[in-house]
């Protein structure tokens, strides 16, 4: 049979493999082509320089990053830079393994980009303690490829909008191909995004959505959860009691007296089932989290990041899906690009109200719409300001309007401009009365 | 602070506090399951020759790391190698020291440092010069496996592994691609499954017991009722109450098709009140929802009525698991009731909270009062048989929760292309083989991959050939394909053998070797297998997983 499948023509590149040298694994691939390789791919000392002067910028250095870190460590990239603001706690030992229990209270960032430097030779890794809002383009400008392992949706969009914005279509450096993961429990997915032209972190929104809060009234008035009793606790009896301390979800007598204040009120109500771990559970929204499937996901991750930077076979087009808890489930598909994505398109997206809710309601309803998680939205029209927070002066002169009807307010089908002090863009949505 | 509560109401334990993300998913019994666990992992077979290490054995170890996190009792590595210069570039759990010292030491070494509470132990030898001592293997939970190995070594280790009942997975990892299998018992049930909570909702509308009918029987005045207890009243009672009404007009037969569902369904929803300012209400929209999936009778899934005519459970002896007693003990209550246990739990629902407390205890009580029926045909059980030691209560009541999702997977041995391989193995290959952008391929790369090591390490060392001699490539690529067509050449077609040589291809490029970031995705995949095997929860696979890193995709298959 005929074995050799070369593409017709190709001829094989000259063979740059140290041996015995330490990378000789990764440098054969580097050197070799492959039957998925592209046609126009140069094997061998260029890609090799590719990689080895691509700067990488990670953000997250908790259980992806910490994976992530050592992964690109290991696939031979040399410059690395790690953002991450968060302290070590003891929940992160089971799975954050560049961190032992004498790190407890130290920065992620410094502790994980200490250790991978330590333990692989010819890495650098830069760490930064602090939030990736403090950073401005220039400094995401420098990268080559931007990876993130974050368990929050807000720093998500940020750097997505960010990435979006910087993009200048005369200078291609100025695209900054942005790898993200993401795991909750046996689960997770890893997609890759070329800002501006393939599907972003907005585009696939929905895709995310929130967990349906519950309605207030039920957890002042009629509880029947041991989760209404905590989240009354939290929510309620602290403000009223105890509103001079700022609740702190890290502070084990805080969390302890939310607690006790629940145990109580579910005891009133003959309600099972409140214990210390469900009550730091609701409080903190914890997401359980394992080290396997952040080892699947931040590799997956990495690996796209190691094709991008080299070409050694095509990259993740665009989106890879994980399920772990029935076998091992995968599903590679292309996400959409939507045009009517408030951040990458240009069409303001279409969202179905009810003419008759209040202003008010409606910006209540933004928080947990799938389509906008937005938390604190300041909005106007193309001629009037509907609602904004800030300054107090406009405030005030708007606050009148929340109690009025969309339909006193705008026409069907009219767009609004929607601000949140979490992103640095305007979303642009088109009312349709239903 | 925290002193001036009662100890019972003080925080966690600091293990606890250690391990929290991971006891939401599996829990005490889980982790204590774990922590009883010892793993073997047999990470290299010997060199390949004089200037090949063999196997660098970095997916194995990466598993390793995501079970001593999690805290599994302990590990033993077996691994003849020393550790060289290329180890460093792909191998975490090494340091510049470790050139020349044991690898299975060193690696040992460096991955106990992540948790104090895990024993690592490790032999520098082959594994085969472990078999002979009779008491080794069976110290050990979980075999893993990291191929290629010669089939030498591979074969008793896994019949051993078998007779004891050892689960064992069989890991590659080569360049983009990997593959693993699992051999599990030939029995192995799974109790705690974790099915999606919307799919294990069991409320029993269309045949409520007594006290159940008591309570729906309360909402007579229904029609007099305030707006506020209207739009009060728990959904679950409304049906019920609707369903009475519906049976009236419909000679007391309640909604049994598609179209009278429907039809049901908009009554439901005529009888809901609009006048009111919100303009309708949430509980009467929860009781249309839920029409189309609560009113339906109770059907036994086919897979649980398998496991009842398993022959298992027919034939019980004294030392059958606890899992078929329970499994008889319900086929009984089945064949009594026409039901399963009620598992007794309630999805939350718009009601006042006195209101809603006292459904949830009435399901409560059927589900104990179905658990000491259950409970007690066990005991029958335990004493027909002259059982020694009787079945804890709480492993029945698990199971009763459990009844309508539990699952018994029949293991399998690791699959191989082979003279004496399975002809089903075989034949699923074959189908597979012409499936467009199946991962097969791949498998039977790994295949000629195996084989072709496994003539090198065999061979008498005199004439060494390196694992990329195009000579050796090619005859064993024919001759696992001959194994693959038997008799019939044109089994294979020219499109599968292209794919197969492509595979083989992409494979060659790598020489052998490992990519980090595919072995430390491979070794979260074998790692979330263990965890499932060693906790006995969740769905394990059946049994072989090729991925595909080139492409950013995997696929199970049942070899």
């Amino acid at each position: 049979m005929d074995v050799d499948v070369n593409t017709p023509g190709a001829p094989e590149a000259p063979v740059y493999v140290d041996q015995q040298g330490r990378w000789k694994h990764l440098h054969n691939v580097l050197s070799k082509r492959g039957p998925f390789t592209d046609e126009d791919w140069t094997p061998g000392p260029e890609t090799i320089d590719a990689l080895e002067s691509s700067k990488i910028l990670v953000i997250g250095a908790g259980g992806l990053g910490c994976e992530i870190l050592k992964n690109l460590a290991l696939s031979g990239f040399k410059d690395i830079h790690v953002i991450d603001m968060d302290t070590i706690d003891i929940s992160n030992l089971n799975r954050q393994f560049l961190f032992r229990h004498a790190d407890i209270g130290k920065p992620k960032a410094k502790v994980a980009a200490a250790f991978v430097q330590k333990r692989v030779k010819g890495v650098t890794i830069a760490p930064y303690v602090g939030k990736i809002q403090d950073k401005d383009e220039d400094y995401y400008m420098q990268f080559k490829i931007i990876i993130c392992g974050l368990d929050s949706i807000e720093a998500r969009r940020w750097i997505n909008a960010t990435l979006i914005s910087m993009v200048d279509m005369e200078n291609p450096e100025s695209l900054k191909p942005l790898v993200d993961g993401g795991t909750e429990g046996f689960k997770g997915q890893a997609r890759v995004i070329l800002p501006t032209l393939s599907s972003c972190i907005e585009c696939q929104l929905d895709m995310h959505a929130p967990r349906p809060a519950v309605p207030l009234c039920t957890i002042a008035t009629i509880p029947r959860q041991p989760q209404h009793c905590i989240e009354w606790a939290h929510q309620i009896a602290w403000q009223e009691k105890r509103k001079d301390d700022t609740f702190d979800s890290d502070d084990m007598e805080h969390i302890s007296w939310v607690y006790n204040a629940a145990y109580e009120r579910a005891q009133q109500f003959h309600i099972h089932g409140v214990t210390f771990q469900m009550t730091q559970g609701v409080v903190k929204n914890i997401i359980p989290a394992i080290a396997s499937t952040n080892a699947v996901i931040a590799a997956s991750t990495t690996s796209e990041v190691l094709k991008i930077a080299t070409g050694c076979n095509p990259y993740l087009d665009n989106y890879m899906m994980y399920a772990g808890e029935e076998g091992v489930y995968t599903y590679t598909f292309e996400a959409e690009k939507k045009p009517d994505c408030p951040v990458c398109g240009n069409l303001a997206r279409k969202i179905d109200v009810d003419p008759n809710m209040t202003l008010g309601e409606f910006i209540d309803s933004l928080g947990e719409r799938a389509e906008s998680q937005l938390k604190k939205p300041s909005m106007r029209t193309e001629e009037k300001t509907l609602y904004q927070r800030f300054p107090p002066q406009l405030e005030e002169s708007t606050r009148p309007h929340l109690k009025l009807k969309l339909s006193e307010l705008v026409e069907d089908g009219q767009e609004i401009a929607v601000s949140d002090p979490a992103y640095t863009i305007d979303f642009r949505f088109r009312l349709n009365f239903n | 602070m925290t002193d001036a509560f009662p100890a019972a109401l003080t925080g966690p334990t600091s293990k606890e506090r250690k391990y929290d993300r991971q006891l939401r998913l599996w829990a005490a019994t889980g982790q204590q399951a774990l922590e009883d666990s010892r793993v073997l992992l047999v990470n290299s077979d010997g060199p390949l020759g004089q200037h090949n290490t063999g196997v660098s054995g970095v997916a194995g170890v990466e598993t390793l790391k995501n079970l001593v996190l999690p805290g599994i009792g302990g590990f033993t590595i077996v691994d003849p190698a020393v550790v060289t210069e290329s180890d460093l570039g792909v191998n975490f759990f090494l340091e510049e020291d470790s050139l020349g010292k044991s690898r299975a030491e060193e690696t040992c070494r460096l991955l106990k440092e992540l948790n104090p509470d895990v024993q690592g132990h490790y032999y520098a030898k082959r594994v085969e010069d472990l078999l002979s001592d009779p008491q080794f293997l069976p110290q050990h939970k979980l075999v893993i496996i990291s191929g290629p190995i010669r089939r030498s070594t591979l074969a008793p280790l896994t019949q051993e592994a078998k007779q004891l009942g050892i689960p064992v997975l069989y890991l590659h990892s080569v360049g983009f691609f990997s593959t693993f299998s699992v051999q599990l018992p030939a029995e192995f049930p799974i109790v705690e499954t974790h099915p999606d909570p919307e799919s294990t909702q069991d409320l029993r509308l269309l045949s409520p017991w007594p006290e159940l009918v008591a309570a729906a029987a309360k909402l007579e005045n229904l029609e007099t009722m305030d707006d506020h207890e209207h739009g009060h009243v728990p959904y679950l009672l409304l049906l019920l109450h609707f369903l009475e009404q519906w049976k009236h007009s419909h000679q007391g037969n309640a909604p049994s098709n598609y179209k009278e569902k429907t039809e049901f369904r908009e009554f439901v929803r005529s009888q809901a009140r609009t006048s009111n300012p919100e303009g309708g209400e949430e509980n009467f929209d929860e009781a249309v929802a839920a029409v189309l999936k609560t009113i339906t009778p109770f059907s036994l899934r086919s897979s649980i009525r398998e496991i009842f005519e398993m022959n298992e459970c027919q034939q019980l002896t004294a030392s059958s698991q606890n899992f078929w007693l329970i499994a008889s003990a319900i086929k009984t209550f089945h064949a009594t009731h026409g039901v399963l246990p009620l598992p007794g739990s309630l999805p939350d629902m718009k009601a006042q909270s006195a209101d809603y407390v006292s459904i949830q205890n009435i399901y409560k009580a059927k589900a104990r009062k179905d658990l000491s029926e259950v409970t007690a045909t066990v005991r029958q059980l335990e004493t027909q048989l002259n059982r020694q030691s009787a079945i804890p209560d709480r492993e029945i009541e698990v199971f009763c929760k459990n009844a309508a999702h539990i699952k018994v997977v029949r293991g399998r041995e690791i699959p191989q292309i082979s003279i004496d391989s399975d002809a089903s193995t075989l034949n699923t290959i074959r189908n597979e083989l012409n499936t467009p952008d199946s991962l097969i391929p791949i498998f039977v790369a790994m295949q000629i991959l195996d084989s072709v090591v496994d003539e090198i390490q065999t061979s008498s060392l005199e004439e060494e050939r390196s694992v990329d001699d195009d000579g050796l490539w090619n005859s064993h690529t024919e001759r696992i394909l001959a194994l693959l067509t038997g008799a019939d050449g044109a089994a294979v077609g020219p499109e599968a053998r292209a794919q197969i040589a492509r595979a083989t291809k992409e494979l060659r490029r790598a020489e052998g070797g490992e990519l980090h970031n595919v072995s430390s995705l491979t070794g979260g995949l074998v790692a979330q297998e263990a965890l499932k095997v060693l906790t006995r929860q969740y769905g394990p696979l059946d049994n072989t997983c090729v991925f595909d890193g080139a492409r950013s995709r995997s696929q199970m298959y049942r070899l």
